[in-house]
Formats: C-alpha cells, structure tokens, sequence
C-alpha cells in the first residue's frame, strides 16, 4: 500500500498552494481602491454597522494584521456578506454549487463520448482520409468561441427545431435536464477537440507498441487487441490532461452560464463584477481555485490506482 | 544532399509544411485585411446608418447590417485589427515576462527557482479565465486591463516550460565551455542558454495565441474587454445576441471570423511543433 502514501502526504503539500490563494483573494480585494468597510457592507450602511465590520476585520491595524483576521475568519467559514443578495457569501455559494457542478459533470461525459469515437476513427486510419476529417474538425473545435457556439446552438436546436429551451434552469429533474442539454453540448464539442487530439496521439503511440504486437502475436483479433489492450493504456493520459484543463473546463462554465441564464458559480461572479460584490468575487474565485487543487489531487490518486507502475 | 540543402526553406520539404503553409496562408490574409482596412472596408464601421437598419446581406452589405444600420462587413474587417492585436500583445507580455523569470530561475536554482516555482503552483491553481476576470474586476473594465491581468497570470506556463529546458540545457557542455571562459551569469543565461531553450516556448505561444485570442474576446463579450463603439469580434456578437432571432448575420460573421483565426494559429502551431519536434 506504500504507493498510496501519497494520498495522506499530498495534502501536505497542498497547503503553500492554498496559504498562496489566501494570500492573493485577500491581496485581491485590498487593492481596490476606496474604504474596505464601505465596500463590505455597501454605500448605505449605517455609522454603527461599518464600526462593527471594521473591528471584525480588523481595518484599523497594518495589512498584516489584517490578513491574519482575514484567515481568522475564513476558519471560521466567515467569508463576508453578499452586498447584493444580503446573504453570507458561503450560504450563496451553497446554493449555485448544483448548477455549475452539473454542467461540469455534464460536460466532461458528453466530451469524452464524443473523443473516444473520434480518436479511434482517427488512430485506426492514421493519415488517411478519415484521420485528417477528424484533424481538422477537431482543430476547429480548439478555435471556436465557446459564447458564440452557445449562441449557434440555441438557434439551431431551441429557436428554429424548438426541441430545447432558450436559457434558464428550471425546477423539476427533466426540466433541469432540458435545460443542461446545450450548455453542456457546448462546453463538450471544445473540449473533446483538446481530447481527441491527445487520444489520438497516445492510441497511435500504443498501437505500435511492444504489448500490442504481443497481443496480436498470440493470435488475437485487431479489435480486441484495440479495445482490450491499447484503448486502456491510451486513455490513462487523456483522462489526467482532463484534470490539467479543469480551470480552463472552469473557465468555460463561467462563459456558457453567462450565455445560457444558469444560476450557478460563473454567472454569481460575472453578476459579482458586475454590481461591485467583492466579497462574492473573492469568495467564487477561492472556492474555484480550491476545486481545481481537490481535482488534480483526485487525478492523481486515479492514476496511480489505473496503473501500478506509476509512484508519485 | 548540398544540393537539396542549399533550396531555400520554402521549396523544402519537412514534415508538418502543408499545415504551416495553410495555417501562414490564413493569418496572413487576415492580418492583410486588417491592415489595408481602410481600402478594403466598403463603409465607416461605426457609421450609422438609420435607413438601413437590420438589412439582410446582400450585395450592398455583403454580411448585412446591425441594428445602428453599421455595415457588418466592415465592421469584421476593422476588428479584426483590434483582434490580432489583442492575439499578439496578449501573449507577448505573458512570453517575455516568464521566459526572463524561467530562465533565472532554472539557472540559479536554489531559493529564487523554490519562491517562483511556489507562485506558480498557485497562479496555476486558479482557473486562467477567473483569476483574469478577478483582476479586470479590480482595474476596471477595458483592454489595458486585459493585458495587465494577462502578462500577471499567464507568464506562468511560460516560465514553468523555459525553466525545465534550462534544467536540461544547463549541465551541457556549451554551457560548461562558456562558463570556462570566464563570461558573466546574464551572458551564459540569454546569449547562450535562452536560445536553444526557446523553440519550444515558440510553438507554445502559437497555439496559446488561439487561447489568449478567444479569452480576450470572451472577456468583450462578457463586457469586460473592449468596450463599444470600437468593432471586436466577441463584442460585435454580444451586440448581435439581442437580435439573433431577425438579425443571426449580426453575430454569425463575427464568430465566423474568430474561428477562422484561431484555425489558422492552430494550424501553425502544429506544423511549427511537427517540424521542429516539438511536443505539445
């Protein structure tokens, strides 16, 4: 079990990426310009209540100080209050976590369905005809603009076909469903490009690899040899590239939210720029950057569970 | 064999020439048209025009007309100058800005290489587009602050890609023969390590140019970026959301147009890496 020591050392490691993003959310908010406590609580805030958030906060003491009540307080879960919704930053985050975590979800499944056909398509008639389709559609994926193929899609499957709705998320489990449909489609059709291209590269790696031969050596067919022996080689790396392009997949749930009217992460922090709501900025942005630490660290533990060779 | 290599470059042939052609053919013909903007562009881009509002293409308006009666062609035509430049400046800041640190850092070791490293593990942590939203969030909306918010977060990868090649390099013997002589650290490091260790940081900046390239006009779209009147691609398609129903010309061309450029830095990317060996 020795290789797995990891799993209880990593976290170790962990904590001068997350001391580091604790240091630049707060460094964040303090550069804007103008009274830390105003911006807290907003223009309209009564003498007595920015007295209250300049002693929780620590305002009057040195930078310092004041970061040092700056962890104090997200120990404590206290990660300011909302100016706009009047909520605690963390309670609102809770309540946009489903949307956004969906669509991920979503998304990645839809993408590696997608890529796997494809980079087979591809790796099995390397540099025919059927290999260069799939090159340059998937370079065309790479390029296209994630708000403007969300756009497209609307008016293709909801506006013209009505098969969809337009934007939005709904309330009940299919209407839910419905909506998650293009936003995911969009988010997915890009990244199986980036997936594609990476299968592709490694399932042509594998197939002429010493095992593959092995395998066909002891009569197996191509197909098992492909399906049984070289696809699960292959997708190992494309699966820990996925856990690399987590903040771009992140990224683009900020975009397509946007886009499609989902009451998730992305659009609280666009909403948050928007009407000046620092605190739920600095709150999205931690808790994303976050996410893609707890990722990658699943990643690893995936990879090493997928293939004992590999120690971390 | 002297015969075939005293042929200039372009009648050779290496691997990946076709791509790097098209990928050249297309930027190219692009940054023409931007350049000779003014001569090709059949009308003012922000002229409007109030009895031709929402026209369809046609030959008058090749791509139509938006809802101020501005003509779209042109339109796409004068942002894409705005749009290559969003693509190079983009990412030169962020190249010059980490090859410099990279290559300090993985040449000095020691303390200097342990503090950067550290950064970056952290500037990495964070999703590319947030972190970048956050700091035009901060510095207010508008190009300025896409470029400052993009040479802070992405000289990241650039410096953590020079640094490993400098690692490499460092132990050569050129370098050993260098240091023999006698020549300075900032001598070895710029004139004698940096360039072997750039070729690949070269082809990363060409498919990051694709990258920068559709965060800056995602930024536009999102209102954060360029602001109007001025024609950007991702802007002019935010203009056009509104109207996608009458008007899909609005915010079909420009998306076009994006997609095109992009498809052409890809395509050099990926015929520079195929011919200079460069992995991805």
């Amino acid at each position: 079990m020795h290789r797995y020591r990891f799993v209880l050392l990593r976290p170790l490691q962990f904590l001068p990426v997350l001391f580091g993003i604790s240091v630049i959310t707060f460094v964040l908010v303090r550069l804007i310009p103008g009274d830390p406590a105003r911006m807290l609580l907003g223009t309209r805030a009564t003498a007595s209540a920015l007295e209250r958030i300049r002693a929780q906060y620590g305002l009057d003491e040195s930078i310092w100080v004041q970061y040092l009540y700056f962890l104090k307080n997200l120990f404590a879960g206290e990660m300011g209050k909302s100016i706009v919704f009047k909520t605690d930053v963390l309670k609102l985050i809770g309540t946009r976590i489903e949307p956004t975590l969906v669509l991920v979800i979503g998304s990645v499944a839809l993408a590696i369905l997608i890529a796997v056909p494809m980079a087979t398509i591809a790796a099995r008639n390397r540099g025919r005809i059927p290999d260069q389709v799939v090159r340059v559609v998937s370079t065309l994926g790479l390029g296209t603009p994630p708000f403007w193929l969300a756009l497209m899609l609307m008016i293709v499957f909801s506006v013209k076909l009505d098969l969809l709705p337009v934007s939005g998320y709904g309330r009940t489990l299919p209407e839910k469903a419905a909506h998650m449909v293009l936003p995911c489609l969009t988010i997915a059709l890009s990244l199986s490009a980036v997936l594609t291209r990476s299968l592709r590269a490694s399932l042509i790696a594998q197939i002429t690899s010493d095992q593959a031969t092995a395998a066909r050596a002891r009569g197996l067919s191509e197909g098992t040899v492909f399906w049984r022996h070289v696809m699960p080689n292959a997708i190992v790396p494309t699966l820990n590239l996925l856990a690399v392009n987590v903040g771009w997949l992140i990224g683009g749930t900020v975009i397509v939210e946007s886009v499609f009217a989902i009451p998730g992460m992305g659009q609280l922090l666009i909403r948050g720029i928007f009407s000046r709501d620092y605190m739920v900025v600095q709150g999205v942005a931690m808790c994303f950057a976050v996410a893609t630490v707890l990722v990658n660290f699943l990643a690893d533990i995936l990879t090493v569970a997928a293939d004992p060779r590999v120690k971390l | 064999m002297t015969a075939i290599a005293a042929r200039p470059l372009y009648l050779r042939r290496f691997p990946g020439r076709t791509t790097l052609v098209v990928g050249l053919t297309v930027v190219g013909l692009m940054l023409l048209a931007a350049l000779a903007a003014p001569l090709i562009a059949p009308y003012d881009p922000v002229f409007q025009d109030g009895t031709a509002r929402l026209v369809a293409p046609s030959a008058a308006h090749p791509f139509g007309t938006d809802n101020f009666g501005r003509d779209v062609f042109s339109r796409v035509i004068w942002a894409a100058r705005v749009d290559l430049q969003i693509a190079f400046l983009g990412v030169v800041f962020p190249l010059v800005i980490g090859t410099t640190i990279g290559t300090v850092a993985g040449y000095f070791g020691g303390v200097v290489d342990a503090v950067f490293m550290r950064i970056v593990d952290v500037v990495l942590a964070f999703p590319y587009l947030v972190l970048i939203i956050a700091i035009i969030a901060i510095l207010g909306p508008g190009l300025k602050s896409f470029y400052i918010a993009l040479a802070l977060v992405g000289w990241v990868s650039y410096a953590r890609l020079i640094r490993s090649q400098i690692l490499i390099l460092k132990s050569a013997d050129f370098v050993l023969a260098a240091r023999s002589l006698g020549y300075s650290h900032s001598r070895i490091m710029f004139r004698h390590l940096l360039p072997n260790a750039l070729i690949s940081s070269i082809v990363f900046a060409m498919s990051d140019m694709v990258l920068v390239l559709l965060g800056g006009a995602s930024i536009s779209f999102l209102g954060l970026g360029v602001q109007p009147p001025t024609a950007e691609w991702g802007i002019m398609v935010a203009e056009g959301q509104g109207f996608i129903t009458q008007a899909l010309w609005m915010t079909m061309f420009p998306g076009l147009a994006i997609l095109l450029l992009s498809f052409g830095f890809s395509l050099i990317a990926d015929g520079l890496g195929e011919w200079l060996g460069v992995k991805e």
